[in-house]
């Protein structure tokens, strides 16, 4: 039986002829991020924001937007969000934190239920006051920040202090990205996408440490070869694996996507940009950034090779800027 | 590489058969189900997974302690000591006990009489809310200048009521949410001014919520009669009708002292009403009060508000009575919950609340299925088409990898979530990574002009340290998410590390003991890869 292969065999690609290409166009891309974020902002959810979602189901089978629309508004909430989604049975209400404190939030479903009661289930409902969204805000940064902290030190541990430093600025640029992806797609931001954020790092740094064990293999076996080669060896040789599994896991998100229902479906969204980029970054960012740190710089002193300690110098202060 | 011993082989066997056997209960139907829980032993019975409240519908609500209220108390309780104190002591002030934000205030300009007054009121510090072991005092006693005393209750002092009011209030909302008959609810404080209320199954959380909510301090007092000195009355507002009603402000029975609580009937119009009785002393006072204000209005006060007010047309002594205030049938049954289950120690406000009805739950859990059904079904063909023979070996082991997460939750019986089904989805993903790498590296081995046995153990044994590097990483990033997640969060976090967990055993272990197998049987004499 003739067997599938996505990866051509042997593969002799320059990956790291494009690092002059690929930093630039990161650079851009996460700069363009950041941008999103302040000018354009997130579609925050309650967990963050603050405020009420209200899940009905048309008990006649068929949900008359406008008309709830209009119910809605007379209850004086300030701005209510009513939006179809699913079959046309359902829709959700969405609105902010009342004046007045928890009190008023709970007054504020009780006026909901009232007014729409009668004509719709309520399936959902989550409430969430101004404290608790600002402790769920600080939990999430903190668990981003912890978690890159710790990956970092085991790293560390278990590698060159170079590969350490070349992940972690490879998941910062796939944390930048993917914050840009949530700021331009406008999908809604909420616990559940941290812990989308937080398995993309995980992704990311997995990916990461599949090319860089492969070349610190590749840097004993090959002591005399340029850096830039061995990289590339390294990289053609568990690209076969890397295609593999991206395409697995995209499969299984795809599916995700798809038939997982509307809760999690922002989380496969962004997963699915994670793996993309995640990818990408443990070859083209991660990667180039051992040359830029002077990986084996002793071993080049030995063995002279094209100005390998000049873009060492001049690019360490590069990754923080970019 | 192809030699395993016995014991090995018959230990991930047993480990496989045991983790199926864990998790066949969870798949049958909970009619089935029972029929075999009736025929085995205490000992076998079997287990299900917990779904969370995602899945299977229910309540999730979080109060926190109002700290306003719990100050105010404790200031209001400050002043009647000291104003006791200040007449035992027979010492003169000028002007009021004046109330503070903090504390109270106070003013005695004679020094013979400061002197004598203040080793008492320092001694109020050391009995008021009883001083903890060593650490700061719960109440400060300042000296001013012209004989201006101070009593500030300090952040300790108020920490230590919060604390103490979360302690009792868990245990009234117990009985409250118990006596919905509910079936597996959960009561947890969490951190020092919160209490997180989780009930499965709810068909009704705007009862919950109505029952939680709602303080339940119970009084008897009277109507104030026309004339009554203003500084002994009070304004309230009335539940029945609009406007407010003078009320004496002296309490003459309270809930306290009530001993049942039941919903019922009036027997003259057939209204919904409370039946409820006292204790000895409760009867007591009960009596009392009844025989010598006869003709009076006797009001029932609930949260500060007046439930009704009836005439007392005679005296009361049998410790029974009836509170109607035209309920529904509803309000009198959450009244008496209310009422037997005891009043908060504090007003608790409800900070978090997420409903999910039963209906919903169903339809996430069917999605979920379907998801992880055609996820794993993509992700089988894909191996199949892509490995060949060792592509069957791969998806065995993800067979047992899956078998052994569910085994892993429904043993350590930890909840599934919806985003916990993804991490699932998603593990499933990443297992087959584990495969793929070792297949890769097979491949590559080989490649390079290595003998068939050469190559199979240098894939496994390459690969085995690149699999715990990044296995390890993905480990600490979701240990991570669990310690500071909540939730849901923490449901994914707990999927997640389970899966790498077990990652290392099916894809490591089992796939080389298949392949081992495989290898004896058909003695290849290239790899199929």
């Amino acid at each position: 039986m003739k067997l599938l292969r996505l990866a051509p065999e042997n593969t002799k690609f320059p990956f790291m002829r494009f690092r002059r290409v690929s930093y630039p166009f990161s650079a851009v891309l996460s700069i363009a991020s950041v941008l999103l974020f302040i000018l354009h902002g997130m579609n925050f959810g309650i967990d963050f924001a603050g405020g009420t979602v209200i899940e009905v189901r048309a008990k006649s089978g068929h949900a008359e937007m406008a008309t709830l629309r209009k119910t809605v508004e007379t209850l004086a909430l300030g701005d209510v969000e009513v939006q179809a989604f699913g079959n046309e049975a359902d829709a959700t209400l969405r609105f902010g934190l009342q004046d007045g404190g928890d009190a008023a939030q709970q007054a504020a479903v009780e006026k909901v239920r009232s007014a729409v009661g009668g004509d719709y289930d309520l399936r959902r409902v989550e409430v969430v006051g101004p404290r608790v969204s600002g402790e769920l805000v600080q939990s999430g940064t903190l668990g981003v920040v912890l978690s890159i902290v710790a990956v970092l030190t085991y790293l560390w541990f278990r590698f060159e202090w170079q590969f350490a430093i070349g992940a972690v600025i490879a998941t910062m640029h796939d944390l930048l990205l993917t914050v840009g992806f949530f700021s331009i797609t406008q999908l809604e931001f909420n616990t559940t996408s941290i812990a989308a954020i937080l398995t993309i790092v995980g992704y990311s740094l997995n990916e990461t440490v599949v090319v860089l064990d492969r070349i610190r293999e590749m840097m004993r076996k090959y002591k005399k070869m340029p850096t830039d080669q061995m990289i590339d060896l390294s990289i053609n040789a568990v690209l076969p694996r890397t295609i593999m599994t991206a395409t697995t896991v995209f499969l299984a998100l795809l599916s995700l996507a798809i038939f997982g229902g509307h809760v999690i479906r922002s989380f496969s969204l962004a997963m699915i940009w994670g793996i993309f980029v995640a990818t990408y970054s443990s070859v083209f960012i991660c990667s180039p950034m051992l040359i830029y740190l002077g990986l084996r710089s002793d071993e080049n002193d030995k063995a002279p090779e094209p100005a390998p300690s000049k873009p060492a110098k001049a690019a360490r202060a590069k990754p923080k800027a970019a | 590489m192809l030699r395993f011993s016995k014991w090995k082989i018959i230990a991930v066997l047993a480990l496989t058969l045991s983790a199926i056997f864990v998790v066949v209960p969870s798949l049958v139907s909970p009619a089935s189900l029972q029929a075999i829980s009736k025929a085995l032993p205490e000992w076998a019975q079997p287990r299900t997974i917990v779904l969370g409240l995602d899945l299977q519908g229910g309540s999730y609500v979080m109060l926190e302690v109002d700290k306003a209220s719990v100050l105010h108390t404790q200031v209001t309780n400050l002043r009647d000591d000291v104003r006791r104190i200040l007449r035992e002591e027979k010492i003169a002030i000028t002007g009021g006990i004046g109330a503070q934000a903090r504390g109270v205030q106070l003013r005695v300009p004679d020094a013979a009489d400061r002197a004598k007054a203040m080793p008492k009121l320092r001694q109020l510090a050391q009995g008021f809310g009883a001083a903890r072991m060593g650490g700061a005092p719960p109440l400060e006693v300042r000296e001013g200048e012209d004989g201006l005393i101070q009593i500030v209750v300090t952040e300790v002092g108020v920490t230590d009521k919060v604390r103490r009011a979360v302690d009792q209030s868990i245990e009234v909302i117990r009985r409250r949410v118990d006596a919905l008959g509910t079936r597996e609810p959960s009561i947890q404080r969490q951190g020092d001014d919160r209490i997180i209320v989780q009930v499965p199954g709810l068909q009704d959380p705007e009862q919950l919520k109505t029952i939680l909510g709602q303080t339940a301090k119970l009084e008897f007092r009277l109507v104030a009669e026309p004339g009554a000195s203003p500084s002994e009355t009070e304004e309230l507002e009335q539940t029945e009708q609009q406007g407010k009603i003078g009320i004496e402000k002296q309490v003459m029975v309270q809930g306290e002292d009530l001993t049942d609580a039941q919903p019922g009937f009036d027997q003259r119009n057939g209204e919904p009403v409370v039946n409820f009785r006292f204790n000895i002393r409760g009867a007591q006072k009960f009596g009392d009060v009844t025989s010598k204000n006869v003709g009076r209005l006797f009001a029932i006060v609930l949260d500060n508000k007046v439930i009704s007010a009836p005439r007392i047309l005679t005296p009361i002594t049998g410790g029974s009575g009836q509170i109607s205030g035209h309920f529904t049938v509803e309000q009198a049954n959450n009244l008496s919950i209310l009422l037997r289950a005891g009043a908060l120690p504090a007003k608790l406000d409800i900070v978090e609340e997420r409903t999910v009805g039963p209906g919903l739950g169903q339809d996430s859990i069917d999605a979920g299925k379907r998801a992880a059904y055609v996820g794993a079904g993509l992700v089988v063909v894909y191996m199949l088409i892509t490995y060949g023979v060792f592509g069957i070996f791969a998806n065995l082991a993800l067979f047992v990898h899956i078998a052994f997460i569910f085994a892993g939750l429904v043993l350590t019986g930890s909840t599934l979530t919806l985003p916990g089904i993804a991490g699932i989805v998603l593990t499933i993903g990443m297992a087959v990574d584990s495969n793929v790498l070792i297949y890769e590296r097979i491949r590559e081995e080989q490649h390079g002009g290595r003998s068939i046995l050469a190559s199979l153990d240098a894939g496994f044994n390459r690969a085995f340290a690149t699999i715990v590097d990044s296995n390890v990483t993905m480990f600490v990033a979701a240990a991570i998410l669990y310690f500071l997640g909540s939730g849901p969060v923490r449901g994914f976090a707990v999927s997640l590390a389970l899966g790498i967990l077990t990652t290392i055993v099916t894809a490591v272990t089992m796939t080389r003991m298949m392949i081992a197998a495989w290898y004896h049987f058909a003695r290849p004499t290239r790899l199929p890869i």
